[in-house]
């Protein structure tokens, strides 16, 4: 009774509120807790159901455990009520993990929804089966992915390769299993199932580049087709491959780049060596010759820089970067420079690797350097990260507009940029000699700056400058040392530290004071300023030890009493090396030599330096750490694998063909005795398969010869009538023969008959108005028709298999005819394997007249120009054709049963085509 | 791929949570947080965390945070890019993306994520697609399911997901059939001390509004298609007719959608509508600042600006502005130093201006920063490149439809350094 008067109230309640209610209540009635829910999944109203159900999963969302309900809610598993049904799988397949056992009373339901006529159905139930992480369903889960791939419909075919990595990472040991599933979908011609294998491939089976194959050309060119999900991962994937198997487009240049290079600790015989043997390999190598199918792939994928998508621009970014010739790279660019204008988020990915990229080629973003420029509103890290692409963009041309931002950069509000952009122009002043003086000149004025952060930034930036030259510089040393009174940052009182200590030959007289004062304060500095004190204290013993000797004793007492190790480490090490003792070492000799060593000018380099060897636009590639699941960008191959290996098969030679076809038309002869059995029947199918690819080469000839008469006979439509023609009668039919000069053209008959007294003159068709792709072969011009005579043409029309109409006027009459005859549009008879198809399915009841066979068939085929399939049961009739222009298969079955009632089933890539065909048969039929 | 989604709101809360592989704790959210603490601003928090075992992606829209958790490597764009996806369809079924708004359609919200993922793999992103799926909320919808107790879920199957358009569903039907097109630009600048331009580029789009009969086949031809420089395209637009002939062919979805962003190339000059006259000066060892702004058109071929909006950042030791606006009405708020003055139109005989001082601490240094001076306005009929729609046809269909064009001028970046 509280529940009942609970629940009522609940209701009337805003959520909020509920929500408050619901926990005072949950803890008074703890022990009924959901038990008015358990009462509304138990009832037998869907809408208590689905109040429950609601209930259930806003608590789920909210992250509160409701597992307890399990048992209530997994019995409305097979509830009709379809939201219902959807809510109980998202419960199912949150909790089925940890209610293994009760999780399994569910299969049965969906075992019985893989048997489902309707494709979508099909796929649904897969997709939750798939879902559920339970262990025992394996062997289940397996059999229903393998039947599942081979289904007819691209959809469910789709689901079962989004069902292999769940599978793979439920059980492992299944992966050779499932890589033949791959395999087989992979042969998949269909856009649809093409992202979601690949994703399979890339999540189950990386490394079996061998699948690929076969296989590549056609991912190449379905890919524009593709969904954008899916375009992202074959790309990337595309990518890796392409790393395996062709060769580098910038060999040539890339040996001429790294010569120039200098590596670090090379001595110069090595280079000489590595010269002669780089020339030696120049000459060696042959002309570059890219392959096709590398051509084919980069080709392919330009378009797909116009993406709305930025994770698949970003996909074709890096495949150019990756694979492309040097002088084709630069079209990324633009694409790369439109995404900056999206979402904060994207641009911070989206300058991660452009920072990347103009390292290695600076000159494809230079003429957008503007771009790049920073707005006071940007947030600090896309500031930070288009500061590093304009600094790696500086060179000798542009440094100084890029100089004269920074300038305005330095005032900005946000410290922590203006940090960067002492960095950055830090950083220009080391990479360009020219302006080296003027930096400097730049920074030191900053160094009068009133906000601490941007001296201690300059001084650490001036440090790195002044150990390129420091002969020149002994007044900007000077003046550093004055202010070490006033910085507090360690950092920069380290580097002026240390400066005075390196230099102190050219501050001979500060220097000393500077120790003394910093003895003074040694005790209260950070760890690195100690460092540095007792540095600078060391270096004064060896040059200056007159002065100095007390205060460095002093220093290094204070330091062999500090609480850090290090510092103690450090006293007790240098006081060894400079006091010379009895027991010290041969090395105090060369002490001086040791401290005051010339010491290679620091290089400023970009963070961002060898990021590329991760692949662009990665998880890896952003945290410049590898992210698991990562497949390493291979290294281009020496000399190119195998190219034929991508070879699809070909046909057989012309002559097998032929002998084929013959067979194939004593085939069609016999086709109306039934005794072919089954296996016979499916040989066919390959073999009129075969057929399908060479008509495309539409040989006239050969198709002539595949012409067989309809059945049944032809059946003509009035066009216009003869009083409304003011006399002129035009009908026409199908004649359902092949328009010789275009295979894909429908042959439509037209008879004008001219019923007046007089002769009719120039009858030919005028501005016909087609909708786009339609085609029209006209009739030659009928100059007179004479009274009470007719005459017949033929002409050619492309319908493209659309249901639209085709428009067109005939001179002289001035009137707009419609054709509205494109159900009827199919030709040839075909009997094909069934691809992803759509099903239309319709109980009729037989008309009177239709009492056996043969009257079914004739009445079907003379709706459609379809042909007879021989199948074995004589309860069914199966039919075959496919449209004119665009070959889709039709499959029409008519199973009759008793009492004239039957089935009309009709299979057709098309649906609208389909929904046509269905009606026009059930009309002919029920007559 | 993507692991598990949590919504968390500006204060920290995680009120919605979805996982599409096996289940992993809230507390992972621990280490957006810090994150979070650690970034002054919450757009700074760093839309790619790492941790021990997972991956946090996170994007910011309307002051929620949505934290994608990844295991294993994926392109982060991918990730970012979907999550916007799934905003924009929010926003698509309730109005708006915010936090109220998820917790009150949170079965429709779970519903719909349930359907645009599987297995962390994208599935069904196509707003078309997931409409025939799952009912929007309407007020009309609700009152009537709450009477009948029908539901949201549609009851036939979507077909759409099969078709060769899966942007258009099949069976549209209006009485009125009408198709707009809105030419939006937005002018990006940064103009210097002195007025001088910088840097000025020119980025457009075009939405439109279609709702038509059937399966309308529309095609879009421009005046001067030579000035777009860099394109991106809705999926429905045919790319070889635009490669070839430079004519947008298209079955159009149905409803909004963004059909083309362009950008104009850089070689034309651009007209910069308006110009700003400006004089913020802070004398040394006084308490006062001078602060005087004009504002005046410029170039804007006889249309008027309006909407004009001022917005600027002063610098930190500024206490207090008192200033007096010739137009408008403006105000400054002391704790987050922001001013902003909402202009209206500018009349060309009576220049917008304001003026007047500001005060600061007392004793403390002038401030070293410049405040940077942030413009929106609007400008009605004017595609400031130039840009023309020469014509519109359509074929598939009988009817004649009512067609519109409208043109607009936005400021998008706009900004003035002083």
């Amino acid at each position: 009774m509280i529940h009942l008067i609970m629940d009522t109230f609940l209701r009337y309640l805003k959520e909020r509120e509920q929500e408050q209610l619901v926990k005072i209540l949950s803890f008074m009635f703890y022990i009924f807790r959901h038990d008015d829910l358990k009462e509304m999944l138990d009832s037998n109203k869907d809408s208590l159901k689905l109040e429950a159900m609601k209930r259930i999963v806003a608590m789920i969302a909210r992250g509160k455990n409701t597992s307890d309900l399990f048992p209530a809610v997994v019995k409305n598993v097979a509830c009709k009520n379809i939201e219902v049904k959807k809510l109980v799988y998202v419960y199912l397949v949150r909790y089925a993990e940890e209610q293994q056992d009760l999780a399994l009373l569910s299969i049965s339901t969906f075992q019985r929804g893989l048997k489902d006529p309707n494709q979508l159905i099909r796929a649904s139930a897969l997709r939750v089966l798939s879902s559920i992480r339970v262990t025992i369903i394996v062997p289940i889960m397996m059999l229903a992915i393998k039947e599942a791939a081979s289904d007819m419909s691209p959809y469910v075919r789709k689901t079962a390769a989004h069902a292999i990595p769940k599978l793979h990472s439920l059980d492992p040991e299944q992966k050779d299993q499932l890589i033949e599933v791959i395999e087989k979908l992979l042969a998949d011609k269909t856009t649809l199932v093409a992202g979601s294998v690949v994703m399979a491939f890339e999540e189950v089976c990386p490394d079996r580049i061998d699948l690929i194959h076969k296989n590549y050309r056609k991912l190449c060119n379905l890919l524009i087709d593709v969904e954008e999900w899916g375009q992202v991962v074959i790309i990337n994937m595309l990518t890796r491959y392409a790393r395996t198997q062709f060769l580098n487009p910038n060999i040539n240049e890339s040996l001429l780049e790294d010569s120039s290079e200098k590596a670090f600790y090379a001595s110069d015989d090595e280079e000489d060596e590595d010269k002669k043997a780089e020339a030696a390999a120049l000459v060696k190598r042959k002309p570059y010759v890219m392959d096709p199918d590398h051509r084919l792939l980069l080709r392919n994928t330009k378009p797909l820089l116009q993406s709305r998508n930025a994770a698949v621009v970003m996909a074709v970014a890096q495949l150019y970067f990756h694979l492309a010739p040097k002088a084709e790279v630069g079209i990324i660019a633009k694409a790369l420079v439109r995404l900056m204008r999206s979402h904060s988020e994207v641009q911070y990915v989206v300058l991660q690797n452009v920072a990347t990229m103009t390292i290695k080629r600076r000159g494809m973003f230079e003429p957008y350097l503007k771009s790049f420029y920073i707005r006071s509103t940007d947030p600090t890290q896309i500031k930070i990260l288009k500061l590093e692409v304009l600094t790696n963009l500086a060179n000798e041309t542009n440094i100084s507009t890029i100089l004269r931002e920074f300038q305005t950069y330095i005032k900005s509000m946000d410290k922590d940029f203006v940090a960067a952009s002492i960095q950055a122009i830090g950083r220009c002043a080391t990479n360009i000699g020219e302006v080296r003086d003027t930096c400097l000149n730049g920074l030191v004025q900053l160094l009068s700056n009133r906000d601490e952060l941007v001296v201690a930034e300059s001084v650490v930036v001036i440090k790195k400058l002044l150990q390129m030259q420091p002969e020149q510089h002994s007044d900007i040393i000077k003046h550093m040392a004055k202010l070490i009174d006033n910085i507090q940052v360690p950092m920069a009182r380290a580097s002026i530290l240390w400066l005075i200590g390196e230099y102190c030959e050219h501050v001979p007289k500060i220097a000393p004071d500077v120790l003394r004062k910093m003895a003074k304060t040694f005790t209260n500095e950070e760890d690195i300023v100690k460092l540095q004190i007792i540095n600078l204290a060391a270096k004064l013993y060896l040059t200056n030890s007159k002065q100095t000797k007390l205060l460095t004793q002093y220093v290094l007492n204070l330091a062999k009493y500090d609480q850090n190790y290090d510092i103690r480490d450090r006293a007790r090490f240098i006081r060894q090396l400079i006091v010379p003792t009895d027991k010290s070492g041969a090395l105090s000799k060369y002490a001086k030599k040791l401290f005051l060593a010339l010491k290679p000018a620091p290089v400023l380099e970009s963070p961002f330096k060898d990021r590329d060897h991760f692949q662009l636009g990665s998880l890896s590639h952003l945290l410049n750490a590898k992210a698991g699941g990562y497949q390493e960008l291979p290294e281009w191959p020496e000399s190119a694998p195998d190219p034929s290996v991508r070879n699809v098969e070909v046909k057989d030679s012309v002559c097998a063909r032929r002998t084929v076809l013959t067979g194939k038309a004593v085939k069609n002869q016999k086709s109306s005795s039934e005794s072919e059995s089954e296996s016979e029947s499916s040989e066919s199918e390959d073999e009129s398969e075969e057929e399908s690819e060479e008509e495309s080469e539409s040989d006239t000839n050969i198709r002539k010869k595949k012409t067989i008469a309809p059945s049944g006979s032809i059946k003509m439509y009035e066009l216009l009538h003869r009083i409304t023609g003011e006399g002129l009668a035009v009908e026409y039919c199908f004649s359902r023969q092949p328009f010789s000069p275009d295979p894909n053209m429908v042959a439509v008959q037209i008879q004008f008959t001219n019923n007046t007294n007089s002769e009719t003159k120039n009858l030919h068709i005028e501005e016909p108005r087609l909708q786009s792709g339609m085609r029209i072969r006209e009739f030659a011009e009928i100059e007179v028709l004479a009274a009470g005579e007719s005459v017949t043409v033929v002409m050619g029309i492309d319908f493209c298999d659309s249901t639209q109409a085709a428009n067109f006027q005939l001179k002289d009459l001035k009137f707009s005819l419609a054709f509205n005859l494109t159900k009827r549009c199919f030709l040839s008879l075909f009997t094909g394997k069934l691809m992803g198809m759509n099903e239309i399915s319709e109980k009729l009841t037989l008309g009177e007249k239709c009492v056996n066979e043969h009257v079914i068939v004739e009445r079907v085929t003379a709706t459609a120009n379809l042909s007879r399939v021989p199948c074995g049961s004589d309860k069914e009739c199966r039919f075959a054709g496919k449209t004119v222009s665009s070959g889709c298969l039709v499959l029409v079955t008519v199973t009759t049963k008793e009492g004239g009632r039957a089935q009309l089933t009709v299979n057709c890539e098309k649906m609208v085509i389909g929904t046509m065909l269905v009606k026009d048969i059930m009309q002919a039929l029920s007559q | 791929m993507i692991h598990s989604l949590f919504l968390v709101n500006a204060s920290g809360d995680i009120f919605l949570e979805k996982h599409w592989k096996s289940v992993v704790s809230r507390s992972v959210c621990d280490y957006f947080f810090e994150a979070v603490e650690r970034a002054t601003e919450p757009e700074n928090v760093p839309p790619v965390i790492p941790t021990p075992h997972h991956c946090l992606i996170n994007v910011l829209r309307q002051r929620v945070y949505f934290v994608a958790v990844i295991q294993s490597e994926v392109p982060p764009l991918f990730v970012i890019e979907f999550l916007h996806r799934v905003v924009d369809t929010f926003q698509d079924y309730f109005g708006v993306c915010t936090e109220a708004a998820v917790k009150d359609n949170v079965v429709v919200v779970y519903e719909l994520l349930e359907e645009m993922l599987d297995n962390g793999f994208p599935l069904a992103t196509e707003s078309n697609i997931l409409k025939e799926l799952i009912k929007p909320p309407t007020i009309l919808r609700t009152v009537v399911n709450t009477i009948t107790g029908s539901t949201n879920v549609g009851e036939q199957l979507p077909t759409g997901q099969l078709s060769v358009v899966p942007w258009r569903r099949t069976g549209v039907k209006y009485t009125n059939n009408e198709a707009y097109f809105d030419v939006v630009e937005e002018i990006d600048a940064i103009i210097d001390k002195s007025g001088s331009t910088i840097t000025a580029e020119i980025q457009g789009v075009i939405d439109a509004c279609v709702k038509l009969t059937g399966m309308p086949d529309l095609t879009l031809s421009f005046m001067n298609p030579r000035l777009l420089d860099d394109v991106s395209f809705h999926p429905c637009v045919r790319f070889k007719r635009w490669e070839a002939e430079r004519i947008l062919s298209f079955v159009p979805p149905d409803g909004n959608f963004r059909l083309l962003s362009y950008h104009v190339s850089s070689q034309n000059l651009v007209a910069i509508p308006v110009y700003v006259k400006h004089n913020i000066s802070f004398r040394e060892g006084s308490s006062q600042g001078r602060f005087e702004l004009t504002l005046g058109p410029k170039q804007t071929m006889g249309k008027a600006v309006e909407s004009v909006l001022v917005s600027s950042q002063l610098p930190r030791g500024v206490l207090n502005a008192n200033l007096s606006p010739s137009q408008g009405t403006y105000t400054f708020d002391p704790v987050t130093k922001l001013l902003s003055w909402d202009v209206g139109k500018i009349n060309p005989q009576k220049l917008p201006s304001l003026k007047g001082s500001m005060s600061l601490q007392t004793g403390a240094s002038k401030p070293d920063e410049n405040p940077t001076i942030n413009l929106q306005f609007k400008i009605q009929q004017l595609a400031v490149s130039g840009l023309k729609v020469n014509r519109l046809d359509m074929y598939g269909e009988k009817y004649k439809p009512f067609k519109g064009i409208k043109y607009m001028t936005k400021a998008g970046k706009f900004q003035v350094r002083t």
